[in-house]
C-alpha cells in the first residue's frame, strides 16, 4: 500500500491505496471524479487527460503514488463555478457529440493554449491539429473541436 | 400534418430548426454526464473479466479453473454450465452464438469462462491463471479461404433483372474488375459495458451501453430462463455506438446478468480496450468481382457483380447487412440489366456486424469504383460518366429491387456542388500540376450518395414514446430511441417543446428503458429521429386533444383560437401559463399523460421475390475531394473537401452538420488508414489504437466546406420534412478513395489503377506499381 497525498481541484486529499493504483483509478474510484474517462487503458486516446502541476498528463499512464505531492486538476475543477472559456467554447461550437472524449480534449486544449501563450508561439490551426494528435475523437471529425479551441484561445 | 403547414409555418417555429446544443453539452464539458462506468455502484458490486479461446478453431479439451478460484478476490467463475436458460446471444436467436462456448471454438477471442471478483483488477489477473488445453483445427480466416472451403452463414442471394450473361458480351465494350474492401473497427470511445443488479422475484435490472435495449432484455431473459417482464434494461447515453452496440452489447449484459444471478450481487463488466477489439464484431470486409457491358457513351448496358463478405463465425446481423450492400450496389446509377449477387462467407473470425451504413457503404464503394473504371478505360472524365449513368426520368428510375426513385435530386444537388467546388477549373489546374510534378500527383473526385431510409426488416419500422405533462407545466419525455452522441434526444425534445410552445428547458429527457416504452427497435438505420420524434409528436397531440376538449368545455373556446407558444397558452382572449392550464385540467380529471405510437407508412418488401418499396425515401449528398499522393512513398494528404448534403428541412442544423463532418471523417478512416490484420492463426494483430490507426485531427483537411442542400424538404411526410442523417454522410468519403484512384490514374492513360481499400500507403504503392508496370 502506498500513501498518496494530492491536492485535487484545490482540495487536499490523503489516501492509502495499493501501489499499482493508477492516477485515473485514484481519481475515479477514490475521489469519485468520474469526468475523467478511460477510453483505451493504454495511453493512446487521451480521454483520461488531467493536469498534474499544470501540465497535461494521461492519467492512465501515471501511478497515483508517483503523482503524490502534486497538484492535480480534473475537468470538474477547471472552473470555479460557471464555465472555463474552453468549456464554454466547446459548448458554443458544438465541439462534442457523445462527449466521452470531451473532458480529455478540454484538458489537453487548456494546456496547449497555456503553453503557446507562455512561449509566445502562435497557435494556428495547423498547430492545434498537430497538438491534438494524442486525443482521439471518433464522433465529431474534429472540425468543431478545432473551432472551439480557436475561440477559447482568443479568450483565455 | 400537411405540407403547406410545414413549409409556410417555418417562420412560426420557435424551437424546431434551431441549432440548439446537444442536450448534455454542458454536462459533457464539465464532466457531469454519467456513463455507466461513472454511476455509483451499489454496495457489494462485483467485477467480471472474460477468459477467451486462444485458438481460432477446434475444441477445448480441458479447462482447469481451480487456480483461478484460489486467486485473491475471486468469488466465482462463470461457465456455460451456469446458464439456466438459452446459451445464445444471437440477435435472431438462431442458436449459433453462445454467450460462453462449452467446448467448440469458432474464433480466437470466443468467451470460454468469466471470472467474478471483488475488483476489476483481481478479475483480470485471475483470468490469466486458467489452464486451457485445446485441440486446434485448421481455421478459415478470410473470404478467399471461405470461398475455397465453401463455408457460408447464409445462402447466397441476388437481385436479378434481365439476363446480364447474355447482354454483357453484346455491349460495345466489356470491362472486368476485382478488388477488396476492408472492414472497420468501431472504436466507440466508451468500450462495451454492462452493470446488472439482481432484484426480488428473480428480477434483473441491467444498465447496458446498447443501441438495442429490447434485444438485450430478450436475450438476458432467455439466458436467465425468466419472462421478459422480469428484466429491465436502461441506457441514458453511450459514449459512441456506430452500430457496434446494436447486437454486440448483448453478450456483456448477459454475462453480467448471469453472474449477478449466480452470486446474488450486482455485477459489472467493462471490457478492456484490447479485449473489446478482439472480441467484438466489425464492419464486413468484401471481395468484389464485376463484369460490365457499356455503350460508347460510357453508359451501363448490363452488369454482373458478385460481392462476397466475411461474415465471421455466426450469422449475427449479416442477413440485413449484406442485403443492404445489395440495396446500395447501384448507389445513384440505373442498371438496365443486372445481377447483384452476394455470398455470405463463414470464417473463424469474430462475427461481423452493423457499422454505420450497415453494408451500404461497401455496395456503394463498388458502384463508384466501377464508374472510375469505366472513365479511365474510356478516357472520359469520371464525373461525366457518373452523371450519364444517374437515375433519371421514367424508364431509368427503377432500382434493381423494383422500387422507383421518385424523389431524385441528384442532378440538381450534384450540379450545385460541381459549381461551388469549381470542379472543372480545378480539374484543369490539376492536370497542369500533374504534368509539371513528377513525384507528387494530385487527384480529384466528385461522388454522389443516395441512401435508402427505413429498416429493410419492415417490422422494425415502428416506435413508441411516453410523454407526461405535470401540473407545473413541466414535461417528461421518454421514447425507445437511444442516445449515442448523435443528438437524437435533443431533436425529439425540440419537437415536444415546439408542440407545447415551451422552451427546451421545460422538457426533461429521460433514460431509455424497456420498462417505460416496450418492444422497441434498435436505434439504427439512421431512423432514430424519424421514428421516435413522430411517436413523441403523436403522444403530445393526444394530450393536446384532451386539453382542447377541456378548454372547449370550460371556456367555450374552439381549438382554432388556442395557441401554445412563448411559454404560454393563448385561449381566446385569455392567456395562461401551461402549468395553470395543466392544473385546471388535472382538477377537472383530464389525463395528462400519453403513449404515442408511430409506424412508417408506404413501405413494403418481399425478400423472396426481391421486390417492393423497402425505403420510405432516399437521402442524398455529394462530396468533392482533392488529394495529393506521393508516388515515391505512397503517402497521401487530403487537401480540400466540399460537401453538399440533403437533410431535408433540418430539425437542428448544428447537430446535422456535426453528423456530416463526423460521418465523413469516419468514412475516410475506413477507406484510408484503418486496416484490420488477422494472422494465419486467426489472431487479430491490430487490437489497439497503436496498431489500428483512427483518424486524428491532423488527418482531416483544414479546408473542409460543408453545406446543407437547400430544398423544399423531404417529399414524404417525415417529421417536419427532415431527413435522416446518421449514416449517409459516411459514404461521402468515397470521394477520397476515388480521388486517390484519380491521382494514381494520372500516371498512365487508359489504365484503371488496381487499388484496394483501405488505401494505406502500402496499398497505394502496390497500385502505383501495378499501374505503371514497374516503370516508375
Ligand atoms: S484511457 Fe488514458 S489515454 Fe486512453
Ligand atoms: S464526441 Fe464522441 S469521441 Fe469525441
Amino acid at each position: 500500500m502506498a500513501e498518496v497525498k494530492l491536492t485535487v481541484n484545490g482540495k487536499r486529499v490523503t489516501r492509502h491505496v495499493p501501489d499499482e493504483t493508477l492516477l485515473v483509478e485514484f481519481l475515479r474510484e477514490e475521489l469519485r471524479l468520474t469526468g475523467t474517462h478511460v477510453g483505451c487503458d493504454t495511453s493512446q486516446c487521451g480521454a483520461c487527460t488531467v493536469h498534474v502541476d499544470g501540465m497535461a498528463v494521461k492519467s492512465c499512464t501515471m501511478l497515483a503514488a508517483s503523482a503524490s505531492g502534486s497538484e492535480v486538476t480534473t475537468i470538474e475543477g477547471l472552473a470555479n463555478g460557471g464555465l472555463h472559456p474552453m468549456q464554454k467554447a466547446f459548448n458554443d461550437n458544438h465541439g462534442l457529440q457523445c462527449g466521452f472524449c470531451t473532458p480529455g480534449m478540454i484538458m489537453t486544449a487548456v494546456d496547449m493554449v497555456r503553453r503557446y501563450k507562455a512561449s509566445g508561439e502562435r497557435l494556428d490551426e495547423e498547430a492545434i491539429r498537430h497538438e491534438l494528435e494524442g486525443n482521439i475523437c471518433r464522433c465529431t471529425g474534429y472540425h468543431n473541436i478545432v473551432k472551439s479551441i480557436q475561440q477559447a484561445a482568443g479568450e483565455m | 400534418m400537411d405540407l403547406a403547414d410545414i413549409i409556410s409555418g417555418d417562420q412560426r417555429l420557435a424551437v424546431v430548426r434551431q441549432p440548439i446544443a446537444h442536450d448534455s453539452a454542458v454536462k459533457h464539458v464539465t464532466g457531469q454526464a454519467a456513463y455507466i462506468d461513472d454511476m455509483r455502484e451499489p454496495t457489494g458490486t462485483l467485477h467480471l473479466a472474460p477468459g477467451y479461446a486462444p485458438i481460432a478453431a477446434g475444441r477445448v479439451t480441458a479447462l482447469d479453473l481451480e487456480p483461478i478460484l484460489k486467486a485473491p478476490g475471486v468469488v466465482a467463475v462463470l461457465t456455460a454450465e451456469d446458464i439456466p436458460g438459452h446459451n445464445d446471444i444471437s440477435p435472431k436467436e438462431v442458436g449459433d452464438d453462445p454467450a460462453i462456448t462449452p467446448e467448440r471454438v469458432n474464433f480466437y477471442g470466443q468467451v470460454l469462462f468469466c471470472v467474478i471478483a471483488e475488483t476489476r483488477m483481481e478479475a483480470r489477473r485471475a483470468v490469466k491463471l486458467a489452464r486451457i488445453a485445446t485441440a486446434p483445427s485448421m481455421p478459415v480466416i478470410d473470404v478467399d479461404d471461405a470461398l475455397v472451403a465453401n463455408t457460408t452463414v447464409l445462402p447466397e442471394y441476388a437481385f436479378v433483372r434481365g439476363d446480364p450473361i447474355v447482354e454483357i458480351p453484346q455491349a460495345p465494350r466489356e470491362i472486368t474488375g476485382e478488388f477488396r474492401i476492408g472492414g472497420q473497427e468501431h472504436f466507440y470511445l466508451e468500450g462495451q459495458i454492462a452493470l446488472a443488479i439482481p432484484g426480488e422475484d428473480g428480477d434483473m435490472y441491467v444498465h447496458s451501453s446498447t443501441q438495442h435495449p429490447t434485444e438485450v432484455q430478450h436475450v438476458v431473459a432467455h439466458a436467465l430462463a425468466v419472462h421478459d417482464n422480469a428484466v429491465t434494461v436502461e441506457i441514458r447515453r453511450m459514449g459512441g455506438g456506430f452500430g457496434g452496440k446494436e447486437s454486440q452489447a448483448t453478450q456483456w449484459a448477459v454475462l453480467a446478468a448471469l453472474a449477478a444471478r449466480k452470486t446474488g450481487r450486482p455485477c459489472k463488466l467493462r471490457l478492456d480496450r484490447d479485449d473489446d477489439m478482439i472480441m467484438t464484431g466489425k464492419r464486413h470486409d468484401f471481395r468484389v468481382d464485376y463484369n460490365v457491358g457499356i455503350g460508347k457513351d460510357g453508359v451501363i448496358r448490363a452488369l454482373d457483380v458478385t460481392l462476397a463478405a466475411r461474415c465471421g463465425h455466426s450469422e449475427d446481423l449479416s442477413l440485413g447487412v449484406i442485403d443492404r450492400t445489395m440495396f446500395h450496389a447501384d448507389n445513384s446509377y440505373f442498371y438496365p440489366t443486372c445481377r447483384i449477387l452476394t455470398r455470405r462467407m463463414r470464417t473463424n473470425t469474430v462475427s461481423n456486424t452493423a457499422f454505420r451504413g450497415f453494408g451500404g457503404p461497401q455496395g456503394m464503394l463498388f458502384a463508384e469504383r466501377m464508374m472510375d473504371h469505366i472513365a479511365y478505360v474510356t478516357g472520359k472524365d469520371p464525373l461525366e460518366v457518373r452523371k450519364a449513368n444517374f437515375y433519371s426520368g421514367s424508364g431509368r428510375d427503377r432500382t434493381p429491387y423494383g422500387m422507383r426513385v421518385e424523389d431524385n435530386i441528384l442532378h440538381e444537388l450534384v450540379g450545385e456542388l460541381e459549381r461551388t467546388s469549381e470542379y472543372w477549373d480545378r480539374r484543369k489546374a490539376l492536370a497542369e500540376f500533374n504534368a509539371a510534378s513528377p513525384v507528387l500527383k494530385k487527384g480529384l473526385a466528385l461522388t454522389p450518395v443516395k441512401f435508402g431510409i427505413s429498416f429493410t426488416l419492415i417490422q422494425l419500422n415502428q416506435a413508441g414514446a411516453l410523454v407526461h405533462l405535470y401540473r407545473d407545466g413541466s414535461i417528461s419525455l421518454n421514447h425507445g430511441g437511444t442516445e449515442m452522441g448523435q443528438g437524437l434526444f435533443i431533436k425529439v425534445a425540440q419537437v415536444v417543446a415546439e408542440e407545447f410552445g415551451v422552451g427546451i428547458d421545460k422538457v426533461k429527457i429521460t433514460a431509455t428503458s424497456t420498462a417505460l416504452v416496450p418492444n422497441t427497435s434498435p436505434t439504427a438505420a439512421s431512423s432514430g429521429t424519424d421514428l421516435n420524434a413522430q411517436a413523441a409528436l403523436v403522444a403530445c397531440r393526444q394530450i393536446k386533444e384532451r386539453l382542447f376538449d377541456f378548454i372547449q368545455e370550460t371556456w367555450n373556446v374552439g381549438r382554432d383560437r388556442v395557441q401554445f407558444r412563448d411559454d404560454r397558452v393563448i385561449v381566446g382572449n385569455r392567456e395562461m401559463k401551461l402549468g395553470e392550464l395543466a392544473t385546471a385540467a388535472y382538477e377537472a380529471r383530464v389525463q395528462l399523460s400519453a403513449a404515442g405510437y408511430y409506424k412508417t407508412p408506404k413501405i413494403t418488401w418481399d425478400r423472396a421475390k426481391a421486390n417492393g418499396r423497402p425505403f420510405y425515401y432516399f437521402a442524398y449528398g455529394a462530396a468533392c475531394s482533392e488529394v495529393t499522393v506521393d508516388t515515391m512513398t505512397g503517402e497521401m494528404r487530403v487537401d480540400r473537401v466540399d460537401i453538399r448534403h440533403d437533410v431535408g428541412k433540418s430539425l437542428n442544423p448544428a447537430i446535422d452538420i456535426g453528423q456530416i463532418e463526423g460521418g465523413f471523417v469516419q468514412g475516410m478512416g475506413w477507406l484510408t488508414g484503418e486496416e484490420l490484420v488477422w494472422d494465419s492463426a486467426g489472431r487479430l494483430r491490430t487490437h489497439a489504437p497503436s496498431t489500428y490507426k483512427i483518424p486524428t485531427a491532423s488527418d482531416v483537411p483544414a479546408d473542409f466546406r460543408v453545406a446543407l442542400h437547400e430544398s423544399g424538404g423531404n417529399r414524404e411526410d417525415s417529421i417536419y420534412r427532415s431527413k435522416a442523417v446518421g449514416e449517409p454522410p459516411l459514404m461521402l468519403a468515397i470521394s477520397v478513395f476515388s480521388a486517390i484512384t484519380d491521382a494514381i490514374a494520372s500516371l498512365k492513360p487508359a489504365v484503371m489503377p488496381r487499388l484496394d481499400a483501405p488505401a494505406t500507403p502500402e496499398a497505394i504503392m502496390r497500385a502505383i506499381r501495378a499501374t505503371t508496370g514497374g516503370d516508375m
